[in-house]
């Protein structure tokens, strides 16, 4: 009897020990995402809020879809766009919190800083919101993913664009720091490559909020098109100031680096006729119009590519875990880039070695206010860019990780 | 015809340029020189103050229909409101304190008012339109003058001038003048000198709204406009001379000018050149232009 007894105790235990372990690949059963943002600053508009709104809905979704064997929390703050504040963040969290991914990080100086943490940690980083080059160039990491757009493919897309539809001549409006400075140096690239000339460029300090100085200056040039290499309250001031005086529409703006929350702070009067590149638009099609609907009753504003982008690289993140079976970065990240991206944001979208996620780019024209049937009704797309052509080839990367 | 090597058109369009902006800074420098003149309160929260003035003038407008014009003259007076609350309620309790209290205070205002325009109405900002009767430009010659730019000169140094007349050549202004010098005095003579001084508070701040009016059309009426615009002004103030009303309009508009040119001569500096001046006008002159020897 008491052996028996015995034997179904140790049966028991062994089996409780082996399920114990099976669980055990997640750690604490639940998998923690950790939005680090801009809630307050200059891209709080663009990510912040919205970024960590479109996580949970990419929690609760994958939740109800998927029934995992495992929970899923978020935990959400403000990096205030500087980067000790970001990797002390990201530090506490992977240490003393447990969380396994720390996602958007808009603004580059934030996510080089995390990434450089999380690389250390042995976590994953997936970038919404950054911008910049190096992210996926001499700073890249195996554990990170960056995932909706970059400065070479906005400068790509906006400049040959505008350049091949007759803007042969360039005058660049730059903010005066390392960003600008890129944006700058990547679309006088392009302009230069489709038959196009660079006739000068002034470089204004940000930020900046009158700029008229500076688009005289531009206008003095007699350029047909004003590049403004610069983002935000920049981009907007100098656009509206562009139209008080005169310069626009005899001269055209190319805005390079622009969201739809812009030209809705804008409006289409002052935006109309410029040309954009965006890595997703609301109404594109019916699955991003039922996602962005969703989003909008919650938001009450329509989804920035950001925000957008956020969702569907979080969805992606826990589908990976759930097939990998485990939170460990390494597997986590082997299934992400095994696995090709289709969702409402991506077709065949696929994560290369050097992280960059690569997926259709789309240039859009600002609507003339007579042309929009109402609030963020804002784009005619003129063109996708299909994914291989929007963003840096592989041959051009300076990322050690890629082989060549 | 090149002047420094520049084309003369860039070069006259440049000042003009930075005339408008100097008349920004005259304004605001004003306000803030009027204060500190007569309170001793180094008004930190005057770039709020100047935002909200803004946004007054965009909410009068988007939910009342009330236009521009009317709003030139609400805003002011709603903002100036505000301020004498806050000093009938705040300040007062300050002013035999060190400046360095007042300063303090306003500081944690201004972020406070920040943060909740900024929470309400997030950081992109609102578009405000020119109103109609000043829509369009004038062709110069040497540049494109927008009417509604000219239009800021005349109304800001309109208000300037009279601001500076009331205080140098009246008899409230006297009265003010002699309040700070002697307040015991003044009192003794039957004059009401704290009121003398909630008014002249609320005065600051209410032009403070009033450049914010007038901003309103030309920058995205956002929450921060203020925050970038304020260390400029503080440091227009200083170079003027603390607490001067006719140094505080010059200086404005002398620097609007050189921060104009230096747009075109190495625009990389344009951000600086002013706190460079300000050095230099202190290590020479350390009550500033027009200030009476600290």
């Amino acid at each position: 009897m008491h052996v028996r007894n015995l034997l179904t105790l140790a049966c028991t235990a062994a089996f409780a020990a082996l399920a114990g372990s099976a669980h055990a690949q997640i750690s604490g059963n639940t998998v923690k995402v950790g939005v680090l943002t801009d809630m307050s600053g200059t891209y709080s508009d663009l990510a912040g809020a919205g970024a960590v709104l479109a996580t949970q809905m990419a929690i609760d979704d994958f939740v109800a879809a998927e029934k995992p064997d495992f929970k899923v929390e978020l935990v959400s703050a403000d990096h205030q766009n500087k980067a000790d504040i970001a990797s002390n963040k990201a530090r506490e969290w992977f240490e003393r919190e447990g969380v396994d991914t720390v996602t958007e990080l808009v603004s580059t100086t934030t996510a080089l800083a995390v990434m450089k943490v999380a690389k250390e940690m042995n976590r994953i980083t997936l970038m919404s919101g950054p911008g910049s080059t190096p992210i996926t160039n001499e700073q890249c990491t195996d554990l990170n993913v960056h995932y909706t757009y970059d400065t070479y493919a906005l400068a790509n897309g906006t400049a040959r664009a505008v350049t091949q539809q007759g803007g042969d001549s360039w005058f660049f409006l730059t903010a005066d720091y390392a960003f600008g400075q890129a944006l700058e140096k990547d679309s006088s690239a392009v302009v230069t490559a489709t038959g196009g000339k660079v006739l000068g460029s002034v470089r204004h300090p940000f930020p900046a909020s009158d700029f008229s100085s500076f688009l005289l200056q531009a206008q003095a040039s007699g350029a047909k098109i004003i590049g403004l290499a610069n983002a935000g309250a920049d981009t907007t001031n100098a656009i509206k100031q562009a139209a008080e005086f005169g310069i626009t529409p005899k001269q055209q703006l190319a805005g390079l680096l622009m969201f739809i929350s812009d030209v809705h702070s804008l409006g289409l009067k002052n935006t109309q006729g410029m040309y954009l590149t965006t890595g997703f638009y609301w109404d594109l099609n019916d699955d991003t119009r039922a996602w962005s609907q969703r989003f909008f009753e919650k938001q009450k504003r329509m989804p920035t590519m950001v925000q957008a982008g956020q969702y569907s690289s979080v969805m992606h993140y826990l589908k990976a875990v759930k097939a990998a079976g485990t939170d460990d970065a390494g597997k986590v990240m082997a299934q992400m880039k095994a696995t090709p991206i289709n969702d409402f944001f991506a077709t065949n979208g696929r994560i290369r070695d050097d992280g960059r996620m690569v997926h259709d780019m789309y240039l859009a024209q600002v609507k003339s206010p007579a042309e929009s049937k109402g609030p963020w009704d804002y784009y005619h797309i003129r063109q996708t860019i299909p994914g291989d052509e929007a963003f840096q080839p592989l041959s051009e990367s300076r990322c050690p990780l890629v082989k060549k | 015809m090149e002047i420094f090597g520049i084309p003369s058109a860039l070069f006259g369009s440049q000042l003009l340029i930075g005339l408008i902006n100097g008349s920004f800074y005259a304004i605001l420098s004003l306000g803030l020189a009027i204060i500190f003149g007569l309170l001793n309160i180094i008004n930190f929260a005057h770039g709020a103050q100047y935002m909200m003035g803004a946004f007054v003038a965009w909410i009068a407008l988007t939910r009342f229909g009330i236009n521009y014009w009317a709003a030139l003259l609400l805003s002011p007076v709603l903002i100036g409101l505000l301020g004498v609350v806050l000093e009938r309620t705040m300040l007062r309790k300050l002013y035999k304190l060190d400046h360095l209290y007042g300063l303090l205070l306003t500081f944690g205002l201004a972020l406070i008012f920040e943060g909740v325009f900024r929470d309400r109405y997030g950081i992109s900002g609102q578009s405000y339109e020119v109103p109609e009767l000043l829509q369009g430009g004038i062709n110069l010659g040497f540049m494109f003058l927008p009417i509604y730019r000219a239009w800021v000169v005349v109304a800001a140094l309109t208000v300037c001038f009279g601001t500076w007349f009331m205080i140098e050549k009246t008899k409230l202004g006297a009265y003010l003048r002699a309040g700070t010098e002697n307040p015991q005095m003044v009192q003794a003579l039957g004059i009401n000198v704290p009121l003398l001084i909630t008014f002249t508070y609320g005065y600051g701040v209410a032009l403070a709204a009033f450049a914010g009016v007038l901003a309103a059309p030309i920058y995205q009426v956002s929450p921060m406009m203020g925050s970038n615009l304020i260390i400029v002004v503080f440091a227009v103030v200083v170079i003027g001379g603390m607490g001067s009303i006719m140094g505080s309009i010059v200086t404005g508009l002398g620097l609007g000018l050189i921060e104009g040119l230096t747009r075109v001569f190495y625009p990389e500096a344009s951000a600086v050149v002013v706190f460079v001046i300000m050095v230099i006008v202190l290590l020479v002159r350390p009550a500033g232009l027009f200030g009476r020897t600290a």
